[in-house]
């Protein structure tokens, strides 16, 4: 098992540097040249003297593959630049902004679990009964309404209308709570659909059976048994959707002015500020990439067959 | 058996009804020049933010344009870009997806192994990456969808081209002398060209949703134009006043969306098509 998780880890390495390679890459591509993009924000007439001590500055006239080796060991000691913009480490601007972006991701992670979690289950065990019904309508148009839309219309329903809720801004749990369902509600979607197929498939297995002939309570069967089989696809759901999550947060900082990451990296797109932008990706990678790593580890705690699998094909 | 033919009668009626609504969209895409009352983009302040009337159907927006005639331009936008998205990445993933899987060897590997490397990459984060870097705009966001969506298709008929090659008569036609391009397009295209319809239509909701994304965060289409995404965005200043500016593009959406996924997870269970 020790050795399953070791190797588990070492395969982030190469993924991790191929996507570094991937955006190094495409800003070395773009046509922006940072040097210009940084006196244009500064709203500087550059000369070409100006650019082309800059480009010096930036490191921009070494060969590209110590330009790029230098930019991976910055990464590695969390240094991703200059903003262009306000001249301060992106760091610091990052790291000022991602408690409140950290929140809103939680926070929905939470009520999507709370919310899909009993209703896929109950809906999977109760086929085609009222529940069933119900988890199948919210499944479909969670995945097909747009969260930006589903925002506003929580804004006009419940802060407009009924006045419970305040529009937008930050500080009070109730600030918190239509961001979060709004960015939970296509992830409530997508696992109550995974947690219900995924029942009705364990329902099936002979394990069911015997413990049905066994005599057991059906309440033990389904809560011990069934639950804890029936989970682990939707836990891979998870991981896989944590990515999803930070670009839903995007939309739904923008939604609800939410002081977040994502808004941040909007701002940096218009204001063409290369190294948020890379910082951006680079980061959103990472966390996808750890995500899964951690996911793969939980499961495995779950259900050990997966790393006996792994040693199966060594 | 009668439970059967009672499900199979569901679907089929999914089908018809969804392809029928799907129908009259295209409609409008074509015809919106006819339907719409009032000029899009003509901004007329002194009729600013009206109610519904005989000449503006569903009111006006700040600028004093109609918004009916603004949603039936908006679904040529949005429509027109997602099928434009569909057939280029379809055409890129036939390519690819041939390629690699009647070459096999190392250019199968080198192309698969790259569709995986996207593929790990959460595709909205590509997108939006893309877009960061090459600056926003309509055309670096439709570029953006393709280089994700390509991946799905090539990855698809790779698969089935690898089947489809173990096939007898795919020998005898290589025994009695086709050259490769004559039995890719004789015997492999046809083959493959109807779950990958399945698939577009599933793909052709999803690549909607997401162009209007891009364009409610301001980074797809750029105003004037009439798109949904954009719509909401100029509309939500006026929650408050007039709410329906931010109601009726977003019902529009939604609309496209639930249909274009009814129609294709019918499609699917129908032809046993699976979805990503």
């Amino acid at each position: 098992m020790g050795t399953y998780v070791l190797k588990r880890i070492i395969t982030i390495v190469p993924i991790f540097l191929i996507a570094t390679l991937v955006t190094f890459g495409m800003i070395n591509l773009s046509p922006v040249d940072p040097a210009e993009a940084y006196f244009a924000t500064a709203h500087i007439q550059a000369t070409d003297e100006m650019l082309e001590q800059k480009r010096h500055e930036f490191g921009l006239d070494q060969p590209l593959l110590i330009q790029y080796v230098n930019t991976i060991i910055k990464i590695c000691q969390f240094d991703f630049g200059i903003s262009y913009v306000t001249n301060k480490p992106v760091w610091d601007e990052i790291s000022s902004r991602l408690p409140a972006t950290i929140q809103l991701t939680i926070g929905s992670l939470l009520i999507a679990i709370l919310v899909s979690v009993p209703l896929g289950f109950l809906a999977g065990i109760k086929k085609n009964s009222g529940m069933d019904h119900f988890s199948r309508f919210l499944s479909f148009i969670g995945a097909s309404i747009p969260s930006f839309w589903l925002g506003y219309l929580f804004i006009f329903f419940f802060s407009v209308k009924l006045d419970l809720f305040p529009v937008e801004g930050t500080g009070t749990w109730k600030h918190l709570i239509l961001p979060s369902v709004t960015l939970a509600f296509p992830l409530i979607a997508l696992y109550t659909r995974l947690l219900r197929a995924s029942v009705l498939e364990n329902l099936q297995e002979s394990y069911v059976l015997f413990a049905r002939t066994r005599g057991f309570h059906e309440k033990m069967i389904m809560g011990k048994h069934v639950l804890r089989m029936a989970i682990s696809p939707m836990i891979t759901g998870l991981g896989m959707n944590i990515g999803n999550l930070l670009t839903g947060a995007i939309i739904v900082e923008a939604v609800f002015s939410w002081p977040g990451f994502g808004r941040y990296f909007i701002d940096a797109i218009f204001n063409r500020d290369v190294p948020v932008i890379q910082a951006y990706v680079l980061l959103a990678a990472g966390v996808f990439l750890i995500s899964n790593l951690i996911v793969d580890l939980v499961q495995m705690y779950i259900d050990p067959r997966i790393s006996r699998k792994g040693r199966q094909y060594q | 058996m009668i439970a059967k033919l009672q499900y199979q009668l569901k679907s089929q009626k999914v089908i018809v009804i969804s392809s029928f609504i799907l129908f009259g969209l295209f409609m409008i895409t074509l015809f919106a020049p006819w339907l719409a009352p009032n000029d899009p983009i003509a901004v007329n302040l002194a009729h600013k933010l009206q109610q519904p009337s005989w000449d503006y159907p569903l009111g006006t927006d700040h600028l004093g344009r109609c918004t009916f005639s603004r949603l039936l331009y908006g679904a040529r936008i949005s429509l027109g870009f997602a099928m434009l998205i569909f057939i280029s990445a379809l055409s890129i993933g036939l390519i690819i997806g041939i390629v690699a899987g009647y070459k096999g060897g190392w250019v199968d590997q080198l192309l698969m192994r790259f569709g995986d490397g996207l593929m790990a990459i959460p595709s909205l984060l590509l997108v939006i990456g893309f877009v960061g870097i090459w600056g926003a705009g309509l055309k670096q966001v439709i570029l953006g969808l393709i280089l994700v969506q390509w991946v799905y298709y090539a990855r698809v008929i790779r698969g089935m081209v690898l089947s489809l090659k173990e096939q007898n008569y795919i020998t005898a036609a290589k025994i009695s002398g086709s050259s490769t391009w004559t039995i890719m397009k004789k015997h492999i295209i046809p083959n493959v060209i109807p779950s990958l319809a399945v698939m577009g239509t599933l793909e052709m909701g999803w690549a909607i949703m997401n162009l209007s994304s891009m364009s409610f965060l301001g980074l797809g289409v750029q105003p004037p134009t009439p798109e949904w995404g954009a719509m909401i965005l100029e509309g939500k200043s006026y929650i408050r006043t007039n709410p329906a500016l931010m109601l009726y593009p977003g019902l529009m959406i939604m609309i496209v969306v639930v249909t274009f996924n009814l129609l294709g997870e019918a499609l699917s269970e129908r032809y046993g098509i699976k979805r990503r």
